[in-house]
């Protein structure tokens, strides 16, 4: 097991002013509003925290909002994520986190696509393979463990 | 009263420590009450005491002698013999050195030290044995306190007498304050050392010599820090702490050499509490130390308080409409302090202004200004600069006369200089520039600056003026320096606010600021001369009246006057309230009335309203030319047609509405104003002949309509009286004869069309609305005349008619006769002419029409329930007969009137899928009646509420809600057709969501069944989707709530069901979002209950996460999560 925090000290970014939603939402009851950018960007953002500190992904920037890309009528999402730290191990933890949090979030026609930001990990190639193989996201979450560690992540804030 | 054996019994009560609280006190007070009422005496107490006092046994003796302290506290008011006290003190003064008991003394002495003939011999004795024998801090909490409180009270109330001791006494508090952490104790603790500090002032006595280590004793507190927020009785804050400590720090001289470095420490910590609490103490120090141990440290005291200023201060300047009066940047607390702090020293000693005008920072922003003449072009540190320097400066010229003085003679040549003003010539003299040559150079910081200054001298004059009479700024110096610019600025400012280029909003944005700054210097010592201000006045006023598109600077004018025009009438400057009624108020009154402008009426509406909103004067002109205007308008349009008029009555009317009624309460002599005004819309529509073209004006009617009812609702009774004889005048003019040549029979009532002219619309509509806006005191005119023509008229088809007559039936006293003088109807008489009245029966109906229940006769017997069965009569008239019946319904139902049963049976009668004639009932008709429901239980924005003065009695709606629901659940059961189920589920759902959620609760356990089959029923289509959201509310209420959720546990499998097909309700997104909280809310219900379900949800909620609607994803997103987590 590792000792000590791996990121002892991040750096914090204030929360960026949320874009106003410019459609009202009650002018057309059957006009359809396809998911964006920015709904996946609050569901990211609000109830993920860091593994080891307890900030919001967003206060950290490892998400932000231009990470997020959306494509409603093929049913694709990608993120992509930037580790605060090059050696970050938490890393897969965070892809994990993503993940699945899309999984529960999104209809399941989306097919979710989770990416290292090119050149901010040592690890970058095997990261990205393992966070978009089906089978090893399903054999990682039959374990207790790993599985215990999402879900404490993924609870939500009092936001 | 006490026999002796007696009185042993209540001290061994008091002394038994095994014994409760309440019969010990009870003890207490019988021996108190005795010695009150002199039925015992002091001694006789303290011989049959003696025992308990003297015994060996701690316990005993520690409660004997609390009992005589609180007895001798009980008796505050009795008073004592002098040589009877003497002897109580030396007792207690000897006890004071018996730790165990200790106690009792400090409660005993303190109470006798209360007293007011107490030798100072005695008080001397007090004081000695507490300091020689009392070791504070080694007692528990509450004989802590009670030292403190004995302390505070020798200091408060026998000072002279222990004032000998000196230094002892100093010292001895010391000691006992020393490490005190109680918040209660600390209160007193804070207060003990304001009162050393009191009675020790000279600079060669025991304060001033020891001043360290009282300082020291106390300064560990600061800056306070305390974080329960509640708690004990006493409940002490934080504020009540820090306010104590402040006073303590600040209470004498002597702790400067201490307290203003420590001060200034803190002030540079990171904490704000700490920086707030710093920059407070240092102005109360700075007030109470005096200028002379103040004065060696003002260098360090500017520097850190400029580095305040710099810290505190964002460099984002907003050019809001609110901001216009504001120096417009966000202000924390800090800021605030900081602000006070500088105030008040240089208010304090003028030569702290040297340090500020000296200061590099401000010699250099002459040059940041000049640098940069758009602000957003600035870089942060120079914004920050800009701003920081213009609140140091304009909050210094605020301190005093003096500084303003000082500071515009240094600064404001140099400012005028950057902004072209002036032109400093070779030989130094500085003169002003010819009219010609005002250069267009708008620097954004100098203005800034500028203005700040302006507005700072403003105030002062203002702070001036309250505090002497005479007007006495005109001879200083900042003022004439102004008078001499005024004319330039004026010109400076007007150019920024004509500048017509697109990126020019800044430049517009300062120019109305700094036009409004000059406007709004006071009276008599104003630099401006009355043309100055009045050329202000103008140019906001053109702007206004010029530009034909709402465009910021449009706005910010029209702000800006509003500004000028409450400060007028806020500070009654008389001059002035001349100038701004010709010039602003007239003016744009006038082109309200003429409408001869290239401005949308729309937007001269608004500028007029608010202008004029500033001062009654203004508001009667608004008035006065409002009705002229809405006069010519109307007869314009009857002669014309113009649909231009009448458009322009309209609006005139909502903003009369809208801006004026809301403020009826504010502005004295508005009610009489507003009254007046109706009667001339009365006179004018009198005097207009017919329509001259067709034009459907429902726009103007409802205007009119809401106008007149409003003023009727706010008018007292005398006026409304007026108003109802010139109405009735009008309409028995017109349309009242030849309605009421209209007999009541079915064969003349069949025929009925909605056939009135417009004219004769608006006439019915407005009476309708002046009957519906009337209080019950008001009397009414030929009343039963006036009940015909509403009962023609809503057979007819208009729905305010039947408001109308619901509003008479809510409103007419009951009686035979009339009680009320005012009225010639009487309730009763009234009800006749409604439900029985002179109909002719035909005699094929009435054979049909006898029920079983024929013995009384009752409203379904009458003939307005006839039509409503659709027993005769088309389809239309039977409709409107319900509406109408359920708006009769509705004024008797709010007063309590046990008729609206009958009328209830009626309405549910048309529910049935055939009534008990065997008449099919048309399906309209039953959705009427269903609706009807819903008009007698919702609470109507239109009528019958208690702005227009209905008669509402408590808790009608739960009386009705328990007599109507057991006959719909009965009918529900026993419908036969599904259209009846439908309207039967309707009409209940009406009933159910319009009653108070508690009485749901109340009975959740017979409801939920109901509420669910209904919320089944009504999801089948899209007609009945807001009912269904209400009933769907009603549920969600039962199931938050814990009295619901028993019942909510035992129907969880049908709820869940129900619930889990709403969410894909297709009609309407706050059903989906609702069913779908309503499903997290279950999850508090138990586990067992639940968790066989959680698949079923899962799936529904699966399918609600790929909603069209974003609000019901993100509540789907919520309630996954919830139910994924109820695994285990």
């Amino acid at each position: 097991m590792v000792t000590g925090l791996i990121n002892e000290n991040p750096i914090i970014y204030p929360k960026k002013e949320r874009r106003v939603r410019t459609d009202s939402n009650n002018t057309d009851e059957f006009a359809a509003e396809p998911i964006d950018q920015l709904e996946i960007f609050d569901i990211l953002s609000l109830d993920i925290k860091d593994p080891e500190h307890p900030y919001s992904l967003e206060e950290l920037k490892v998400i932000t909002e231009d990470s997020v890309e959306v494509d409603d009528e093929t049913s694709h999402v990608r993120v992509t994520f930037t580790p605060t730290m090059e050696h970050c191990s938490m890393a897969t933890i965070i892809g994990l986190c993503v993940r699945v949090k899309l999984m529960r979030s999104l209809p399941p026609r989306y097919k979710i696509d989770i990416r290292v930001a090119p050149g901010s990990h040592a690890t970058e190639d095997a990261l990205n393979k393992q966070l978009n193989d089906k089978e090893r996201v399903a054999a990682a979450l039959e374990n207790p463990n790993l599985v215990e560690m999402v879900d404490e992540c993924l609870l939500p804030s009092d936001e | 009263m006490v026999e002796p054996n007696q009185l042993t019994q209540h001290l061994e009560t008091f002394v038994d420590i095994t014994r409760s609280p309440t019969q010990q006190d009870d003890s207490l007070r019988r021996i108190a009450s005795s010695l009150e009422n002199d039925t015992l005496s002091i001694n006789q107490l303290v011989r049959e005491m003696e025992m308990y006092l003297t015994t060996t046994d701690d316990v005993v003796r520690a409660r004997g002698i609390l009992l005589l302290a609180e007895i001798l506290n009980s008796l505050k008011q009795k008073p004592l013999d002098n040589a009877i006290v003497h002897s109580l003190i030396g007792f207690f003064t000897e006890k004071l050195a018996d730790w165990r008991a200790v106690r009792g003394a400090l409660v005993g002495c303190l109470a006798l030290l209360k007293r007011k003939n107490v030798a100072g011999v005695d008080v001397l004795a007090i004081a000695k044995a507490m300091i020689q024998n009392v070791q504070v801090q080694s007692f528990a909490l509450l004989e802590r306190k009670l030292c403190f409180e004995l302390l505070e009270c020798l200091l408060q109330h026998h000072s002279e007498a222990i004032i000998t001791m000196g230094n002892l006494l100093v010292y001895a508090t010391c000691e006992a304050i020393d490490g005190e952490k109680d918040p209660q104790c600390l209160m007193v603790v804070f207060h003990l050392i304001e009162l050393l500090a009191q009675l020790f002032p000279s600079p060669s006595g025991p304060v001033a010599s020891d001043a360290s280590d009282i300082f020291d004793s106390i300064a560990c507190y600061f800056p306070l820090h305390f974080t329960h927020t509640k708690g004990d009785e006493a409940s002490i804050t934080r504020e009540d702490l820090s306010r104590g400590l402040l006073r303590a720090f600040s209470s004498t001289p002597f702790f400067e050499p201490y307290a203003i470095p420590l001060l200034l420490e803190k002030l540079s910590s990171s904490l704000t509490v700490a920086k707030v609490d710093s920059l407070k103490c240092l102005k109360d120090c700075a007030m109470k130390y005096g200028v002379y141990r103040m004065k060696k440290h003002y260098g360090v005291l500017w520097s850190a308080l400029k580095d305040e200023f710099y810290s505190s201060t964002g460099t984002q300047l907003s050019f809001a409409l609110e901001s216009l009066t504001s120096p417009g940047f966000e202000m924390n607390e800090i800021h605030r302090e900081a602000v006070n702090l500088l105030q008040t020293l240089v208010n304090q000693d003028i030569s702290f202004l040297g340090f500020v005008v000296d200061d590099i920072h401000i010699n250099t922003v002459f040059d940041t200004i000049s640098r940069h003449s758009q602000y957003k072009e600035m870089p942060d540190t120079s914004k920050l600069d800009v701003l920081v320097i213009s609140q140091i400066l304009s909050v210094s010229a605020k301190a005093s006369v003096k500084s303003c003085n000082i500071i515009f003679q240094t600064v404001f040549f140099r400012l005028m200089n950057i902004l072209g003003i002036v032109e400093i010539v070779s030989t130094g003299d500085v003169f002003p520039k010819g009219n010609s040559t005002v250069s267009t150079r708008l620097y954004h910081g100098g203005l800034h600056l500028c203005i700040e200054l302006l507005r700072a001298s403003k105030d002062l004059i203002l702070d001036f003026e309250e505090y002497s009479p005479t007007p006495g700024c005109a001879q200083e110096s900042w003022c004439s320096i102004v008078k001499s610019f005024s004319f330039p600025l004026i010109q400076v400012f007007t150019s920024a606010v004509r500048c017509s280029n697109n990126d020019c909003a800044e430049d517009v944005y300062f120019g109305v600021k700094g036009l409004l700054a000059m406007g709004m210097f006071w009276g008599g010592s104003s630099p401006l001369s009355r043309s100055e201000f009045e050329k202000i006045l103008m140019t906001l006023t053109s702007i206004i009246t010029a530009k034909s598109a709402k465009t910021v600077v449009w706005e910010l004018a029209l702000r800006a006057l509003v500004c000028i025009g409450s400060f007028i009438d806020r500070y009654h400057d008389s001059d002035k309230v001349m100038s701004y009624m010709s010039i602003v108020v007239e003016n744009l009154v006038s082109l309200a009335s003429s409408s001869q402008c290239g401005l949308p009426y729309a937007m001269l509406l608004e500028a007029t309203s608010e202008v004029c909103s500033t001062g009654p004067e203004h508001v009667e002109k608004m008035v006065q030319g409002f009705e002229e205007a809405f006069c010519s308008s109307l007869s314009d349009f009857y002669v014309t047609g113009n649909f231009k008029s009448i458009d322009n009555c309209s609006q005139l009317l909502k903003c009369l509405t809208n801006k004026l009624l809301p403020r009826v309460a504010e502005i004295d002599g508005l009610e009489k104003l507003l009254v007046h005004f109706a009667i001339s819309m009365w006179n004018q529509i009198e005097s207009c002949g017919v329509f001259s073209c067709d034009f459907n004006c429902r726009e103007f009617v409802e205007a009119a309509m809401t106008s007149m009812g409003q003023v009727v609702g706010i008018a007292l009774v005398e006026s409304q009286n007026s108003i109802f004889q010139k109405a009735y005048s009008v309409i028995s003019s017109s349309i009242l004869p030849a309605m009421e040549s209209i007999p009541l029979t079915f064969a003349a009532l069949e025929g009925l069309q909605r056939d009135l002219s417009k004219r004769d619309e608006l006439i019915l509509s407005l009476f309708a609305s002046v009957m519906i806006a009337a209080s019950p005191a008001a009397s009414i005119p030929d009343a039963k005349s006036l009940i015909h023509l509403f009962l023609v008229s809503l057979l007819k088809g208009y729905i305010p008619a039947a408001q109308a007559l619901g509003s008479m039936v809510n409103k007419l006293s009951s009686g035979s006769g009339g009680t009320n003088i005012s009225s010639d109807c009487s309730l009763e008489e009234a009800c006749d002419i409604i439900f029985h009245a002179d109909f002719a029966l035909e005699k094929k109906i009435s054979s049909n029409g006898s029920g079983p229940s024929g013995k009384i006769i009752c409203a379904s017997e009458t003939t307005l329930s006839k039509i409503c069965l659709g027993l005769c009569g088309s389809v239309d008239l039977q409709t409107r007969a319900i509406t109408g019946l359920a708006w009769i319904g509705k004024g008797l139902l709010m007063r309590g009137d046990k008729r609206v049963n009958e009328i209830a049976q009626v309405l549910v009668e048309c529910l049935k899928s055939s009534n008990r004639s065997g008449h099919a009932l048309h399906p309209s008709a039953m959705k009427h009646s269903a609706d009807a429901f819903f008009i007698l239980m919702s609470d109507s924005e239109v009528c019958l509420n208690r702005k227009f003065h209905a008669v509402i009695r408590p808790l009608y709606k739960q009386w009705f809600f328990s007599s109507t629901v057991p006959i719909l659940e009965s009918l529900i059961m026993n419908s036969e057709t599904p259209l009846s189920r439908t309207m039967l589920h309707v009409a209940l759902a009406h009933v159910i969501s319009n009653v108070p959620l508690t009485v749901i609760l109340d009975n959740t356990k017979k409801l939920h069944p109901l509420i669910l089959e209904g919320l089944s029923v009504l999801s089948v289509d899209s007609s009945e989707k807001e009912t269904l959201f209400s009933l769907l509310l009603v549920l969600s209420g039962t199931l938050t709530d814990t009295k619901g959720q028993q019942s909510a546990s035992d129907n969880a499998h049908i709820i869940i069901e129900c619930l889990v097909k709403l969410t894909s309700y297709p009609y309407l997104m706050v059903v989906r979002e609702t069913a779908i909280q309503c499903l997290v809310a279950l999850l508090e219900l138990p586990h067992r209950r639940i968790y066989p379900f959680r698949r079923k949800v899962l799936q529904a909620i699966v399918k609600a996460l790929d909603d069209r609607k974003q609000r019901v994803r993100k509540e789907a997103i919520r309630c996954r999560q919830a139910w994924v987590s109820i695994t285990t």
